[in-house]
């Protein structure tokens, strides 16, 4: 049923996340797919919340943007919903958990699975708080995929000892947005996960260039790039998915690069 | 798992990874020196010879006269240095970052209180301060902005969302994401992930502890009632504490009703509220069916946030503590009577309660007590009072 792991399967994934509804849902329904044509392996989808503490200013200006023009949860859901046949490829929802919690855990994750969404990615709800979400999780066939920090150091065996889907690495301290250099030792987290699993790791938080997806393709086995994506979508509004479609087929060449290494 | 902080289903720890390790450091800290007898022993020395306490539980013979019931005592945390109940959470927090060996604090404000006290234990204590300020709030409180700047704080006006004290929260916590290695945050009320809503009652509950020992020696028994407002919640908190085990003792938590709990207007959590999961806690919130954070409204800055503290969340769904809503107009009216009656200009803040203190006591009748807690002086409120009365002064 989960097709989480298959987006990793004998590549480096490159994994594009686009907040939903923004700047509008249609062009949430055109990206979908033209992002999968562009080679993306997994697509995260950000439901907008009003209060993203995780995010940095450009993430957030997409929440503002997709509430204002009247994104909500069942819209989202109903958007994608429309388009799901058109999409082969693994759709993760990234969510606070307020959403989840308001919409109620049982109907959310019921109407996921109706959309075809294959994991939930929750950035404010850590290890200890995860039974919130678990056993509902469980119960749908949905993976619930856990994070890792730079400043998660013994945590990260617990962590990735349970973890689904995939884990996500999170490359930097402070929140999502275009970072010039990484300075965290990546490899050094990866190395740890691998003492206790392998489960695949994609890198994100900070990724913009083709040059740093290469590189923390070739320590992980994906990377993410949000940002750098929204900020073109930012950009061009209506007009952006042939931006965006460019810029993945770029970054993608970049992460297939990364396979020739190994 | 078991998470931890909670209090009832309320609370919790609800923060990305990445602050996971600092928030556990700050409970492992808390834990080893809430009872080291130097800690309190320093602790005790600041509280007394610099914030000023005890503070005075004064008898408002006037006042308790002129409504002709209960007999009315106010809890004079506006005598407090700094000018409210916010000093007793600083210290105790700045002091621990110290003992963490930080150099910086950073720290969240509304009406700008919590952010000159931190800015003023900062400065005592030789540490780095940023304070996040709503750019709204900035406008509606620029005496104290300059205030912080003055006891050398930096000050950063947040405008995002609806640049208030909710988007200065989460401004806080994204600064602290990216610098915990020698920064605390020292949060300014009984909210947030856990241990903050447990660090600040405890370091708050001198209020209610004073209260009772004060109460004893004047009157050889408990209140009827304790009366407090309540914006994330930490000087009734402080105020409740002690008097959480004396059942017959009422506790009653006064909440911004802004324009009327009926219309969109007001910060009235527990009235208005339903169950959500932000700011790092299982809580009641204000916001809307899909779960986005209400943008509320109070004249006061210091109640003009959408959530509550978990502890009191949970003291109302036992029925504990009973909580009412109380209007811009009622707190305003509140905030004159008490300076014309006793001399006293309250903040606007603890208006609120004193506002429901004026309802109650001629329900009562004179053998009964009710104890305000006045949480922090009016002075900062003077010149938005004359603008709601018409009169156009700026500070």
């Amino acid at each position: 049923m989960n097709r989480i792991k298959e987006a990793f399967e004998n590549k480096k994934a490159f994994i594009p996340f686009i907040t939903g509804g923004d700047p509008s849902l249609e062009v949430t329904k055109k990206l979908l797919p033209a992002l999968e044509e562009a080679g993306a392996d997994l697509i995260e989808v950000g439901i907008p919340f009003s209060d993203p503490i995780a995010e940095g200013p450009v993430i957030q200006e997409a929440d503002v943007r997709a509430l204002s023009a009247g994104c909500t949860t069942d819209k989202l859901f109903d958007a994608i919903s429309e388009v799901q046949e058109q999409i082969h490829i693994p759709l993760v929802f990234m969510t606070y958990i307020n959403a989840v919690y308001t919409y109620g855990k049982e109907r959310f994750m019921k109407r996921c699975v109706e959309c075809g969404i294959s994991g939930v990615i929750v950035p404010d709800m850590p290890f200890e708080e995860k039974h919130e979400l678990a056993e509902v999780c469980r119960q749908y066939g949905l993976e619930l995929v856990s994070l890792i920090a730079p400043t998660s150091h013994d945590r990260i065996c617990r962590i990735a000892k349970e973890a689904e889907g995939f884990l996500y690495c999170v490359s930097s301290l402070g929140v999502t947005g275009v970072r010039s250099e990484i300075t965290t030792n990546v490899a050094e987290m990866i190395e740890r996960v691998r003492e206790v699993t392998e489960i695949p790791c994609a890198v994100g938080f900070g990724i913009s260039t083709p040059k740093q997806a290469r590189e923390m393709a070739e320590v992980a086995d994906g990377a993410i790039v949000g940002s750098a994506i929204v900020k073109i979508i930012a950009a061009y509004g209506e007009e952006c998915v042939p931006h965006v479609t460019k810029y993945v087929r770029e970054m993608k060449a970049a992460v297939a690069l990364a396979e020739q290494g190994h | 798992m078991e998470s931890k902080g909670r209090f009832g289903k309320y609370g919790g720890q609800f923060v990305p990874e990445t602050l996971m390790n600092a928030v556990g450091e700050l409970e492992e800290a808390y834990d080893k020196y809430k009872n080291d007898p130097e800690f309190n022993r320093e602790l005790k020395d600041l509280l007394e010879n610099y914030a000023g306490r005890p503070s005075l539980l004064y008898e408002a013979k006037k006042m308790s006269r002129d409504l002709g019931g209960a007999k009315i005592y106010l809890k004079r945390e506006d005598l407090n240095h700094t000018g409210s109940h916010k000093i007793n959470n600083v210290l105790g927090q700045v002091l621990l970052a110290k003992k963490m060996g930080k150099t910086r604090v950073i720290a969240e404000t509304g009406a700008g209180q919590h952010g000159v006290a931190t800015a003023t234990a900062a400065a005592l204590m030789d540490m780095e301060c940023e304070v996040f300020m709503g750019e709204e709030d900035t406008k509606r409180q620029a005496l104290n902005v300059y205030r912080m700047k003055l006891l050398g704080a930096k000050v950063h006006p947040v405008t995002t969302g609806t640049m208030t004290l909710k988007d200065a929260v989460n401004e806080t916590m994204r600064e602290w994401a990216g610098r915990m290695e020698d920064t605390l945050y020292v949060l300014g009320s009984v909210m947030g992930p856990h241990p903050f809503p447990t660090i600040v009652r405890d370091f708050q509950k001198i209020i209610g502890r004073e209260i009772k020992e004060q109460l004893m020696e004047r009157e050889g028994r408990l209140p009827d009632a304790v009366i407090a407002c309540v914006g994330g919640g930490s000087n009734s908190m402080g105020a409740f504490y002690e008097f959480i085990p004396d059942k017959e003792v009422r506790l009653i938590g006064c909440e911004a009703a802004g324009l009327g709990i009926n219309t969109e207007k007001h910060a009235a959590t527990i009235a208005r509220g339903t169950g959500g999961i932000f700011h790092g806690m299982k809580s009641l919130f204000c916001q809307n069916q899909d779960g986005q954070i209400a943008p509320v409204y109070s004249i006061s800055a210091g109640l003009d946030y959408p959530g509550i503290g978990p502890e009191h969340a949970m003291l109302a769904a036992e029925g504990r503590a009973q909580y009412v809503p109380v209007t811009d107009e009622e707190a305003v009216q509140a905030f004159e009577y008490l300076s014309k009656m006793e001399g006293i200009i309250p903040a606007v803040e603890s208006a609120h309660a004193v506002a429901y203190a004026m309802k109650l006591a001629p329900t009562m009748n004179k053998e009964q007590i009710i104890v305000v807690n006045i949480s922090g002086r009016g002075d900062k409120d003077v010149a938005a009072i004359a603008r709601y009365r018409g009169v156009q002064i700026y500070e």
